[in-house]
């Protein structure tokens, strides 16, 4: 990135020890203002850990964070969350029967005095609504839509115009795609550039080299809670990527008796 | 970004849907269509009985209200995902809580209605939090309460005062403050300037002559209101509605997004049990007496009616006025048959039949709203 530019959020030598079990093994990692950076890594490589360690879940057992430069304990995730870091999770925190301007502001609702009763904005919350799902290209029928009827890469459209609304600086994605269609996740990939275009900084977690490749602006990829180094764009080809990302040498064994299709 | 797409910009996979639709797809339907459906059958059938003179009118609409009153509570707790099967005993311990209070012990009653209140309201209290911190399903724990609740309301009376009903309690609520509020009336003069216009019926002879046979509006029905209209607003118009859905909706969901769902769960169990104790209250001022099986079966009359408006079983979705309209639907019924001279075993049979067509209309409306097939 560009040099001038300091990094939003620095994760140095985190290290996650679960009892035993050595989760992450010293990851460092920086992500700056308006770049997507993807974190790519087979199951249990240590992703969710890691960003679970960087939204506040976990506390790292060695190794600093710096959020704005300055050094930060998250004690639990509404730290991280006040702090401007948010997490758009797997399991979205959308509830189906509600609406979509109810789910929007779940747990942040507006409010309007009327003499001493607080009561919830209705007409804000709508149109605030409506305007956010605009702007991430998605036409409401209207805002007392329920979530339900939506798609899953609406759902996850609304899922992060949410958490942009709210202040986010960092925008943790976690496998946002993997449940998707084809045209859902091209929707939900113009999404995150969209959000990087306007200054956030975006983690994206996949396990898909090519929704990796095809937003994300440098690459990160863990293998049994080590880096193996972060690429800049165009410095790597798919497979490099798919070859890291599985550790390399087990791949080639395999390969052989696919034939080249994995 | 913000100026590409305006709102004329209609997205083409979004098939318009007519307003009819759209109306058909709202918590209250089933309870609208109930209720003109009832009140057309009885207009048409039994309209000469009796049943829509002041009486007749006064008579349902007691009833309905009554239903009403452990609705609001239950329609709320349903929709923040939780049942409360204790209310039926709840009536029952509370109003023989008063009575041992007031009446054996020799307590105010103004004071033996709110240390009821408090104690019920800490039971209520109690249920919540065994269901939140043992994760339990809300249905075996309040069942347990169920059992619990009517046992004492049994026991108690049995060993204080060796009978299982405790009479006596008009005579000591006579110039209290609170008794009023409950067992009380309002708009007498209204009613007697009716009755001497003509309007309504008047006693014709003996001690009361003269005075309307419906002499005002219990506050029992004026509590009915004022749930009903709470319930609604608290729901619908406020944050903490928005977290009642929520908590019912998805817990997880909810806790993730930053909602207080075991406060909510827990204050909505609260209100239930608030509104079991003002059933409660109304009933003993009004009989003058606490009987150890009052309440028999009214958690499952509170559930049913709660359906019948709307609300989905399992959570995040209902509407408080839908529970009144049922709890009207129920009251007019119930009352209605009889005034039709109809044999009263068949209201059972009534209410499995409409308890049945709206949990059926509720799962198909709930398949509309979250596009499931």
């Amino acid at each position: 990135m560009n040099p001038e530019k300091a990094p939003i959020i620095q994760m140095k030598n985190i290290e996650k020890h679960f009892g035993s079990v050595i989760a992450l093994a010293g990851v460092s990692l920086e992500v700056f203002p308006g770049e997507c950076h993807c974190l790519l890594g087979d199951n249990g490589a240590g992703k969710s850990t890691f960003i679970k360690t960087m939204s506040g879940v976990h506390q790292p057992t060695h190794g600093e964070i710096f959020f704005e430069g300055k050094p930060m304990s998250f004690g639990d995730p509404r730290d991280a969350i006040s702090a401007g870091i948010a997490t758009v999770h797997q399991h979205l925190a959308m509830i189906p029967l509600m609406s979509v301007s109810r789910n929007f502001f779940m747990g942040n609702e507006p409010v309007k005095k009327v003499g001493p009763l607080n009561f919830f904005d209705h007409d804000y919350a709508n149109q605030a609504t409506m305007d956010e799902m605009r702007k991430m290209g998605i036409n409401l029928r209207g805002p007392d839509q329920a979530v339900g009827t939506l798609s899953g890469g609406e759902r996850q459209t609304v899922a992060i115009a949410r958490a942009v609304h709210f202040g986010a600086k960092v925008l943790i994605l976690d496998e946002p795609t993997s449940a998707l269609g084809v045209r859902q996740t091209a929707n939900v990939l113009a999404t995150i550039d969209k959000v990087r275009k306007q200054g956030i900084a975006v983690v994206f977690i996949t396990h898909n080299v090519r929704h990796a490749l095809a937003v994300g602006d440098r690459f990160t990829v863990l293998n049994r809670g080590q880096t193996l180094g972060t690429a800049q764009r165009g410095q790597i080809t798919p497979e490099e990527l798919q070859d890291l990302m599985a550790g390399g040498q087990e791949l080639v064994a395999l390969e052989g008796s696919l034939g080249g299709t994995v | 970004m913000s100026n590409a797409p305006t709102k004329s910009a209609v997205d083409e996979r979004i098939k318009s849907r007519s307003r009819f639709r759209e109306a058909m797809i709202r918590p209250e339907l089933g309870g609208i269509v109930g209720t003109v459906a009832v009140f057309t059958f009885f207009l048409l059938f039994a309209f000469d009985s009796g049943m829509f003179n002041s009486q007749g009118i006064m008579n349902w609409s007691t009833v309905s209200a009554q239903f009403m009153i452990i609705a609001v509570g239950a329609c709320l707790l349903m929709i923040a995902g939780e049942f409360d099967l204790s209310v039926g005993s709840m009536i029952g311990f509370a109003g023989m809580l008063i009575a041992i209070f007031s009446v054996t012990l020799g307590w105010p009653v103004w004071m033996a209605i709110l240390l009821t209140f408090a104690m019920c309201i800490a039971i209520g209290a109690l249920n919540g939090y065994i269901v939140i911190r043992t994760g339990l399903p809300s249905f075996i724990v309040t069942l347990a309460f169920l059992f619990i609740l009517r046992g004492f309301a049994i026991f108690l009376p049995q060993v204080i005062e060796r009978k299982t009903i405790i009479g006596g309690i008009k005579d000591v609520a006579e110039g209290d403050w609170l008794a009023p509020i409950f067992g009380g009336k309002i708009l007498t003069g209204l009613f007697q300037w009716m009755g001497d216009a003509g309007i309504i019926a008047v006693f014709e002879r003996g001690s009361r002559k003269g005075q309307p046979v419906v002499d005002g509006i219990p506050m029992l029905i004026i509590w009915a209101i004022i749930l009903v209209i709470f319930g609604h607003v608290l729901l619908t118009k406020t944050k903490f509605g928005n977290w009642i859905f929520a908590a019912g909706g998805d817990a997880e969901a909810a806790r993730n997004s930053g909602v207080p769902v075991n406060k909510v769960k827990v204050l909505m169990f609260m209100f239930t049990a608030f509104c079991a104790t003002v059933f409660a209250v109304c009933q003993v001022m009004e009989f003058g007496s606490a009987g150890a099986d009052r309440g028999l079966l009214k958690e499952f009359e509170a559930i049913i009616a709660v359906v019948i408006g709307g609300a989905l079983l399992t959570g995040g979705y209902g509407s408080v006025l839908g529970a009144a309209l049922g709890a009207l639907i129920f009251g007019v019924v119930q009352q209605g048959l009889f005034f039709a001279g109809v044999e009263s075993s068949l209201f059972r049979v009534f209410l499995g039949l409409i308890l049945l067509g709206a949990v059926i209309l509720n799962t198909y409306i709930r398949r509309i709203i979250t596009g499931e097939r």
